[in-house]
């Protein structure tokens, strides 16, 4: 099978095949034709496609996704890009005030099939304006779907799912998993990725390795940095289950309460702020449903509740990285001996 | 902006110019007249239970409430000269355009209740109604029409299909970004579009010359290379003139335009509000040129009506309205486990 390295050719594929087979799907953004959205989400469609079908839009996020609320509700299928998630500030009245609730302040007359592709996350020196993850935020707000892959053969089928969904679905997709050659990458090298079109199921959470001691949660660039962490406890005797979110909305509550009540021992690990997000809704789903079967309180890793900052030392600082997970779930294994002990 | 009310010749001539028939001036007419008479019953209606206290949640009719008595000419010169296949993007204040565009006023009506018969079952409501088969819609938010209107139009361009979009805003809308933004999008890519300022001088409370760094909207839009009307919002007749011009040539693939029409809201931003930044005698100054008794007037001038019809077709759109709100207040209410439905399609 063919072998791609990083979900930008992935989700560049996922669009590709949709628009070809639905003449209806047009993707709009800024800097969507020769920079391919600047981090690969539709790099080659413009050849393919032409102007007509993708369209570079001016910088102003308010109107193009105004337009895509406008144009989804005249019948196409708008794939914006939205090229660093933190410029939703220009565009958010126009995607939470309308493309999120149209659909339901209609009476379920207005389909809104919407499909955002943006960029997220840290990890290379761009700072507070140019560094977020923010998929909490919209997993807030009803009315989103919430898509992060964190590999390549995923980032296709999602963003296959995503873009034949009735709804208005954002793919987060982690800058230093795209495999632009501008980037540091940390995906894996080589996966095997289907030529032909296929869904991946939104709302099925993934177990990405088997263990026995503890349960590792994450999304996107966390789950890789999980795995390596699990690889590592390994040597030290710890068996750390790592189970991948894929969908923060919908979300496999299912997959979650399962392993927390196998391993018994939960450490959530997300690259967004720590605060009234990700770690705290998870936490709270998997205590409701696996309650009796913790040993141990549910911790957390997550950005601190700072703007990500500059320096090399201090951005380290605050995205979580493969030696904190390794300290948090030592820290959550001494937590569990400690209170298992008379 | 005033223009001067035509003589008999200059009427006839008028009416000559713009292709206006006898039908179609006494259909502006009664849907001017059921405007009045909806915005009038809402007015009263939601009144109810709010007094002594002025208290939003109580009554029959909750919320905020934004009414168009005296700019029905804006809505009348515009919506119908679309068909149903062409999209409408409302505001705030949207009963007018709703009721000009064709939507029934009993499901209108019904959905301001809050009723499961209401055109979104109770979910939307005043600031939010839409009707999928009429392409009409609305936002709540300023400045939210301009973008999502030229969206259909590029979706009717995009597939060839002769169909126009319309935006409605308020001229404090037009301060916003998403206008600028707009324009410049719609010459770029000669969207099918027309925005339509509804100049009515208050941007809520602030006045014009407190908001605007020229004299009006439409200068803005001549920066941007498109057609730019200034009419007279409250001449239904000046109105439609320009409006077919910008609907024609957008319907022909020949680019957008933008029409400011200059009107008066004769009732507050919203019902309840004190009016404090106005003066009566300004309000009444802008009631002599009301839109209804001009056209009216008109008729009579053409033969077309005498006093008896006009007060017949008054007191049928009255009718229409008393029925619609009927509907409204006998409609049952939606089922609360309806609420936890349709977020997603």
């Amino acid at each position: 099978m063919r072998k791609l390295r990083g979900i930008a050719a992935a989700i560049a594929e996922a669009v590709d095949q949709e628009m070809a087979a639905d003449p209806a799907v047009v993707v709009l953004g800024e800097d969507v034709t020769y920079w391919g959205a600047v981090f690969g989400f539709s790099m080659g469609l413009m050849q393919r496609y032409g102007r007509e079908r993708v369209v570079d839009t001016p910088i102003t996020e308010q109107t193009f996704m105004g337009m895509a609320v406008g144009a989804a509700a005249a019948g196409l299928r708008p794939v914006v890009s939205l090229m660093f998630v933190d410029f939703l500030g220009a565009g958010f009245d126009q995607m939470f005030n309308h493309m999120a609730k149209n659909h339901y302040m209609s009476g379920g007359q207005v389909a809104m099939p919407v499909t955002v592709l943006t960029a997220v996350g840290g990890g290379y020196g761009d700072a507070a304006q140019h560094s977020q993850v923010l998929y909490g935020l919209f997993a807030h707000l009803p009315g989103f779907k919430v898509v992060v892959p964190a590999t390549a053969y995923d980032a296709k089928g999602l963003t296959t799912s995503a873009l034949r969904d009735p709804n208005p679905v954002l793919v987060f997709g982690h800058k230093l998993l795209t495999g632009l050659p501008f980037l540091p990458f940390e995906g894996l090298e080589e996966e095997e990725v289907p030529e032909s079109p296929y869904t991946v199921e939104l709302g099925r959470a993934a177990v990405r390795r088997e263990g026995r001691d503890l349960t590792l949660i994450a999304a996107g660039l966390m789950v890789h940095r999980c795995l390596r962490a699990a690889d590592r406890l390994a040597g030290e005797g710890i068996s750390a289950e790592v189970v991948d979110v894929r969908t923060l909305v919908p979300l496999d509550v299912e997959t979650l309460v399962a392993s927390a009540r196998r391993t018994g021992r939960v450490l959530i690990v997300d690259e967004d702020y720590q605060s009234y997000g990700m770690s705290g809704e998870l936490a709270f789903r998997i205590q409701a449903g696996a309650f009796g079967a913790l040993q141990a309180p549910i911790r957390r890793l997550a950005v601190p509740d700072v703007p990500i900052p500059f320096s090399e030392p201090l951005e380290r600082a605050v995205i979580p990285s493969v030696d904190r997970i390794c300290e948090e779930a030592r820290a959550l294994l001494g937590a569990a001996a400690a209170a298992s002990s008379p | 902006m005033w223009k001067p009310e035509p003589s008999d010749v200059d009427l006839r001539y008028l009416v000559e110019q713009d292709q206006l028939t006898e039908d179609g001036l006494l259909q502006a007419y009664r849907t001017m007249c059921t405007i009045r008479a909806f915005e009038e019953a809402i007015a009263e209606r939601y009144a109810v239970g709010k007094t002594p206290r002025f208290d939003m949640a109580s009554g029959p009719i909750r919320g905020e409430m934004h009414l168009a008595v005296g700019q029905e000419a804006v809505a009348v010169g515009v919506c119908p000269l679309l068909e149903a296949k062409d999209a409408v993007v409302s505001t705030h204040r949207p009963h007018h355009h709703a009721l000009a565009k064709g939507v029934d006023p009993g499901r209108l009506a019904a959905e301001i209740f809050g009723r499961q018969t209401g055109l979104c079952q109770g979910k939307g409501g005043h600031m939010h109604l839409f009707d999928r088969e009429l392409n009409f819609a609305c936002s709540g938010i300023v400045g939210a029409s301009f973008p999502q209107a030229a969206g259909a139009a590029f979706a009717f361009r995009h597939r060839g299909e002769p169909r126009v979009a319309v935006a409605f805003a308020g001229e404090g809308a037009a301060n916003h970004g998403t206008f600028a933004e707009t324009l410049n999008a719609a010459v770029l890519w000669q969207l099918p579009l027309v925005i339509v300022i509804e100049d009515n001088l208050y941007a809520d409370s602030t006045p014009k010359w407190a908001g605007l760094a020229q004299p009006h909207q439409f200068q803005r839009a001549l920066g941007y290379n498109l057609p730019a009307y200034l009419v007279d919002g409250m001449d239904v007749m000046d109105v439609r003139r320009a409006a077919r011009r910008a609907i024609e040539q957008a319907r022909q693939g020949r680019g957008p335009s933008v029409i400011e029409a200059v009107c008066y809201r004769y009732r507050g931003h919203f019902e309840g509000d004190a009016e404090e930044y106005r003066t009566r005698e300004e309000l009444e100054r802008w009631r002599a040129l009301d839109p209804i008794s001009r056209l009216g007037g008109r008729l009579r001038r053409l033969g077309w009506a005498d006093g008896d019809r006009l007060a017949r077709i008054e007191a049928e759109a009255r009718d229409v309205v008393a029925a619609a709100v009927a509907f409204a207040e006998r409609s049952p209410l939606p089922d609360p486990g309806e609420a936890l439905t349709g977020v997603f399609g």
